[in-house]
């Protein structure tokens, strides 16, 4: 599969999400500057983490202006998945992709540990190879982290499984001890209504390998090839 | 020598934006408890928000036009944030 992973000032998991996927997923990704206004003819996109424009006036609100997120927007409304990850959830979410905003976490302190997270929905194009019950140990590195929208979206977000993954304990325990940064019903990620585009606080990146201490991020990445590999199959068929 | 009379106006487009009321504010909450912990009476609810100054020339009503919609587009989330605009 072809990966684009898109950078932009100050993105700084742009090369571990390259590294995932090449050297331990051995598919092809390349890295995509923000000012291109073609993304070639990718497979996926990833909006990586970072601090894109050092989070002036507020996290990803400049980025998405960026001439790239055009073209990201015209893929995604063509169905193309794209995967945001911790500032590329924020991004998305300006950008109107998805829905919600993240705001200064509720302890107002950045907080950088592992959390666990459990996946609501095997039902998207990046959790189908989770299985049922796991609990994913990933690591969060964020100041602004806490996912914020109005009931009424919430609400939608409930009934049409858009919710993806949700803070757990390490019992699997949705507690408000467990919730690092106050986000609404511990929402850690979501997907867009028509499940193509999808954003998360944690990183899966940062814990692919056993190296890492956790390799459950994986399943994320593989849930994504997984789907496109079945699309591809579909297609020739 | 210029004279100022010849040099077009700037005007100041001032706009603050604060916290909608639904959204949690942890740093308003903190800086209120601070003002109770330090003895000020009669504290009530405190929102943190941005101020922004915009040196900005030309007709005032396509002034606040073309601000009033980058508020909206970009200056602020309204998803989080409310703004209020003034042309000076």
């Amino acid at each position: 599969m072809n990966f684009v992973v898109l950078q932009f000032p100050a993105s700084n998991c742009d090369q571990d999400a390259v590294h995932v996927l090449r050297n331990v997923l051995g598919h092809s990704a390349r890295l995509l500057w923000h000012k291109e206004t073609s993304l070639g003819s990718p497979d996926a996109v990833i909006v990586p983490g970072g601090f894109s424009y050092g989070d002036y006036l507020r996290t990803g609100a400049i980025a998405r202006f960026s001439p790239v997120m055009q073209a990201v927007q015209t893929f995604a409304a063509n169905g193309g998945p794209v995967l945001g990850i911790c500032n590329g959830f924020q991004i998305l979410c300006e950008a109107g992709l998805l829905p919600g905003a993240l705001i200064r976490n509720r302890s107002l302190q950045f907080r950088c540990e592992h959390v666990f997270i459990k996946t609501l929905t095997t039902d998207s194009p990046f959790t189908n190879q989770i299985p049922d019950g796991k609990l994913l140990r990933v690591p969060i590195a964020h100041g602004e982290g806490c996912y914020f929208a109005d009931d009424e979206t919430i609400a939608k977000l409930k009934a049409n499984n858009q919710i993806l993954w949700q803070y757990t304990s390490a019992a699997g325990e949705v507690t408000d001890a467990a919730n690092p940064n106050g986000s609404l019903q511990n929402i850690a990620g979501i997907c867009n209504d028509r499940r193509n585009v999808a954003g998360l606080m944690p990183h899966p990146e940062r814990a692919s390998e056993p190296l890492l201490g956790s390799a459950d991020g994986k399943l994320i990445f593989e849930s994504l090839i997984h789907s496109l590999q079945s699309k591809q199959m579909a297609k020739a068929a | 020598m210029i004279c100022a009379d010849f040099v077009r106006a700037v005007m100041k487009a001032k706009i603050i934006i604060t916290p909608k009321k639904a959204v949690l504010d942890p740093q308003g909450k903190t800086v209120q408890s601070a003002l109770e912990h330090m003895g000020y009476s009669g504290i009530g609810a405190v929102h943190v928000g941005k101020y922004l100054e915009i040196e900005v020339t030309g007709d005032k009503e396509t002034v606040r036009k073309q601000i009033d919609e980058a508020c909206h587009k970009f200056l602020s989330n309204p998803v989080i944030e409310d703004y209020r605009l003034e042309i000076e």
